[in-house]
């Protein structure tokens, strides 16, 4: 990367006012200091410039003036990204999409959407409802995040059991290369010929390309969707139910839960009607035919008692649903209402440990002397641990950090991963060289290299240098020994 | 059962070492796939590293050798009510889980359940160089590092051989029917769609010698209510013509006409070409019969959104698969450099230059 002589602020601008309107090629700091961080505002670093073009022609020349002057490009949608994955890099360009936001057209027969990347998530299921149709991945940023960081992140929600992630629902995504070629990748087919490009470019967290635009499937909207309330006495029965759910061949199209200080901190805010005593809690959304939700929710109820709940309510109207759902989707901030900060993780486990990692989670929380609330995709195994803290106390986020992964850690020793929807972006970057050996990782990097020669997109992101993994597992390796220790004389 | 993956990387080393290339083998009834295999090349086995690793019903996810026969597979998932959803053909009893996820095969249910592709979670692979790497996870949503694992759907094996699979499996439906009736390939292809976009248990949708079939399944008060109010006979025995079209059994698909596969836009209008078809997958995956010039069918498929391939059959010496735009053709010339820098994976297996 340091071949060539570096391009100036100034001559950059220069070239990229010659077919942008020069009011979106900024290089001031005022204005450009919202882009410093996505929604992981422990992560700033400003650019050298930031730049917003509409067309894909655009894109596609931005892209051959950096890969000629070998300029970092960071990709940028609605910034809501958690894992700091949209971060500038100090010597790169932002490339925001955010002008690309028209939804192009709706085909209600096929049930596909061809958007532009900026579209959000939730406006594409506002405009199909007209069809009877919507959008499945929802994540909880659904009404910001846009669809380009969807492709970009894999995003997921809390139908993703069900209704699966956003790589089993796009069909075809137009992107530019990093040398500035424009190629489409899928169809409006359901496979293509060849190596599944459309797979590895979804989670790829703009190492690979700039999505210009995407086609999505639509579902056709369920007749009825109806949610169980159950409360346990204890983690380890709700989690018990959530599998006895599962072998009674029941997939929920939402399966969540919550421990007992996510309960509390959610039912003060939302005033969803929670049991506050429980210490564990499941929605359990069953959606369908009004007949199979009929049939399906009695068997639920019935199976949530017999494996202990302490309470059983279950929604009798659309109203009730969404209040129930409220107190789940504000989790977040209504725990940030309890501290004057959070840091949101987001290991997935295999469910079976769901117990033996929330114990060894409330360990960590005496040990490191902070805070932990759960929130759960209990279906799909994604675990949603919120460390709370207080970044104006020193070194308190540096021990949140800390915290943070030594739970990813678990994660991966009992088989799960580091990130199951957030991205690895810098903050989990660390934790790679956990999941990950050095062979594994420089096929990662080949991986890139075939898309990205020159290696200008997204650069410091996602996957590790091998040069600093040995030092990270050393490091961890030394950090776990203490700590057995510490256990073993505490 | 046995694990022969320290065997297969000595056998990939060896042949970097004398620059031999090796042809992948599973259970061997997928060797009309593809183009014609180099007949130079030495054999890389996979037929006898079988075994189920790890099998949790409750967390729906299953671990196995790539190996392993589907028959095995889908008989361990029916003693505790789960299936693959995605309906894997079989064209044989060796036919294999690798085989399936490199060839990327799934049955009737796709549109719906999702295809092979879908349900992989993780993967492990001996790569070009012999080093045997673990993607994905066990997990359903992993999204550290690039997604390699899906990357294999279609690959044909030139990017490694794939050794382990974890997949996510399904309750098998409580209950199926299936409804029949008569109609013309003209009304047939707005009919399947407008069908699969009502809220309804359906799982499948074909059409074949003048007859619609649509399959309902799921809880049985769902499918039994739909089948009420949806037009079309009650099919006797309506999972066995499901089960042909799953193993390409049905009579469509006998002889030794060239067999063509499009794979289209659910929407889009068939093709102007004589000969028999049969539409699968609510339109969007459409069989042909006969002798036709590659190119000519490419620009027809391309019109309907879509591309072809030469399935079975035909001149398999030339390219069978739809042509690949050059930048995508170089992004996977490098992607299979990276996998395999010595080439020696299935060489020119999927494209001639590849």
């Amino acid at each position: 990367m340091n071949t060539k002589p570096k391009v100036s602020q100034a001559e950059l601008a220069e070239k990229f006012r010659a077919f942008i309107d020069p009011d979106f090629v900024i290089t001031d700091d005022e204005t450009m200091k919202p882009y410093e961080c996505d929604g992981m505002s422990m992560y700033c670093e400003m650019p050298m410039l930031v730049v917003l073009p509409e067309t894909a022609q655009q894109v596609q020349r931005i892209m051959r003036i950096c890969n000629e002057h070998e300029v970092p490009v960071v990709a940028r949608g609605a910034g809501t990204g958690l894992s700091a994955g949209a971060m500038p890099h100090k010597e790169g360009v932002v490339l925001s999409l955010a002008k690309f936001n028209r939804i192009l057209d709706i085909d209600p027969l096929a049930r596909t959407a061809r958007l532009q990347p900026g579209v959000r998530n939730l406006a594409i299921s506002e405009e199909a409802a007209q069809f009877g149709l919507y959008y499945g991945p929802d994540p909880s940023s659904q009404i910001a995040c846009t669809i380009g960081g969807n492709v970009a992140e894999n995003s997921g929600g809390v139908h993703c059991l069900k209704y699966g992630l956003t790589v089993h629902n796009i069909l075809s995504v137009e992107m530019i290369t990093a040398e500035g070629e424009r190629v489409t990748i899928g169809s409006d087919a359901l496979d293509v010929c060849g190596m599944d490009l459309l797979a590895l470019m979804t989670g790829s967290e703009g190492l690979l390309g700039i999505v210009t635009e995407v086609k999505v499937k639509l579902l056709p909207k369920p007749e009825v969707a109806q949610v169980v309330m159950a409360g346990f006495d204890s983690v380890q029965k709700a989690g018990d139910a959530v599998g006895g759910i599962i072998s009674r061949g029941i997939i929920p199209g939402g399966l969540e839960m919550m421990d007992g200080h996510a309960i509390i901190a959610a039912d003060d805010f939302a005033q969803a009607g929670y049991p506050r005593e429980a210490k564990a809690l499941l929605l359990c959304e069953v959606d369908g035919t009004e007949e199979e939700v009929h049939e399906h929710i009695a068997q639920a109820e019935a199976l949530f008692r017999e494996l202990g709940a302490t309470s059983v309510k279950t929604s009798q109207s659309e109203e009730e649903r969404a209040l129930l759902w409220k107190g789940r989707k504000s989790a977040f901030p209504a725990v940030g209402r309890i501290s004057p900060d959070y840091y949101c993780m987001d290991g997935t486990i295999p469910r079976r440990y769901l117990a033996h990692v929330l114990l060894e989670m409330e360990k960590m929380s005496e040990e490191f002397g902070l805070r932990v609330a759960n929130v759960f995709h209990a279906g799909d195994g994604n675990l949603h641990p919120l460390i709370l803290f207080d970044a104006n106390v020193a070194g308190e986020f540096e021990r949140t950090e800390a915290f943070g992964g030594r739970i990813l850690n678990l994660c991966v020793e009992v088989g799960g991963c580091i990130t199951g929807e957030h991205g690895v972006g810098v903050e989990k970057i660390r934790q790679m060289a956990v999941q990950f050996n050095d062979e594994e990782l420089q096929q990662f990097h080949d991986v890139k290299a075939a898309f990205d020669p020159a290696g200008i997109l997204n650069p410091g992101k996602g996957v590790p240098a091998l040069r600093f993994c040995q030092e990270y597992r050393s490091l961890e390796h030394k950090q776990h020994k203490h700590n057995t220790v510490d256990a073993a004389h505490g | 059962m046995a694990d022969i993956s320290q065997k297969l990387k000595e056998q990939i080393l060896q042949a970097q070492q004398v620059g031999q290339k090796l042809n992948i083998e599973g259970g061997g009834t997928k060797a009309f796939m593809g183009r014609a295999a180099d007949t130079d090349a030495g054999t890389l086995k996979l037929g006898e590293h079988t075994g189920i690793v790890e099998y949790h019903p409750v967390e729906l996810v299953l671990t196995a050798r790539a190996g392993t026969p589907l028959a095995d597979i889908e008989a361990t998932l029916a003693e505790e009510g789960q299936c693959l959803h995605f309906e894997p053909p079989r064209f044989g009893e060796g036919s294999t889980l690798g085989g399936t996820l490199a060839c990327n095969l799934s049955g009737p249910a796709r549109p719906w359940s999702g295809s092979v592709r879908d349900q992989v979670l993780g993967i492990r692979l001996l790569n070009g160089k012999g080093e045997h790497l673990r993607f994905g996870g066990q997990v359903m949503k992993n999204v550290a590092g690039y997604d390699t694992s899906r990357l294999q759907a279609g690959a044909m094996g030139t990017l490694g051989a794939i050794t382990e699979i974890s997949l996510k499996v399904m309750p098998k439906p409580a209950t199926s029917l299936t409804l029949v009736q008569d109609m013309a390939l003209d009304d047939v292809i707005q009919y399947m769609n407008s069908r699969a976009k009502e809220p309804k248990p359906i799982t499948g949708a074909a059409w074949v010698d003048g007859k619609v079939y649509l399959r309902l399944a799921g809880a049985r008060s769902a499918v039994e209510a739909t089948a009420e109010k949806w037009s079309g006979e009650v099919m006797e025995q309506g999972d066995d013509f499901w089960r042909q079209l799953q193993h390409m059994q049905h009579e469509f698909f006998a002889g030794d006409q060239p067999l063509w596969r499009f794979s289209v836009g659910s929407t889009a209008t068939n093709p102007d070409l004589d000969g028999p078809w049969l539409i699968d997958w609510a339109g969007s995956q459409r069989w042909y019969r006969g002798e036709a010039d590659i190119t000519r069918l490419e620009s027809l498929a391309q019109r309907a959104g879509g591309q072809v391939s030469l399935f079975r059959g035909g001149d398999r010496t030339d390219e069978v698969m739809h042509h690949q735009p050059r930048a995508l053709k170089e992004i996977q010339r490098r992607l299979k450099h990276s996998f395999d820098p010595d080439g020696i994976f299935n060489p020119g297996r999927l494209y001639s230059w590849l």
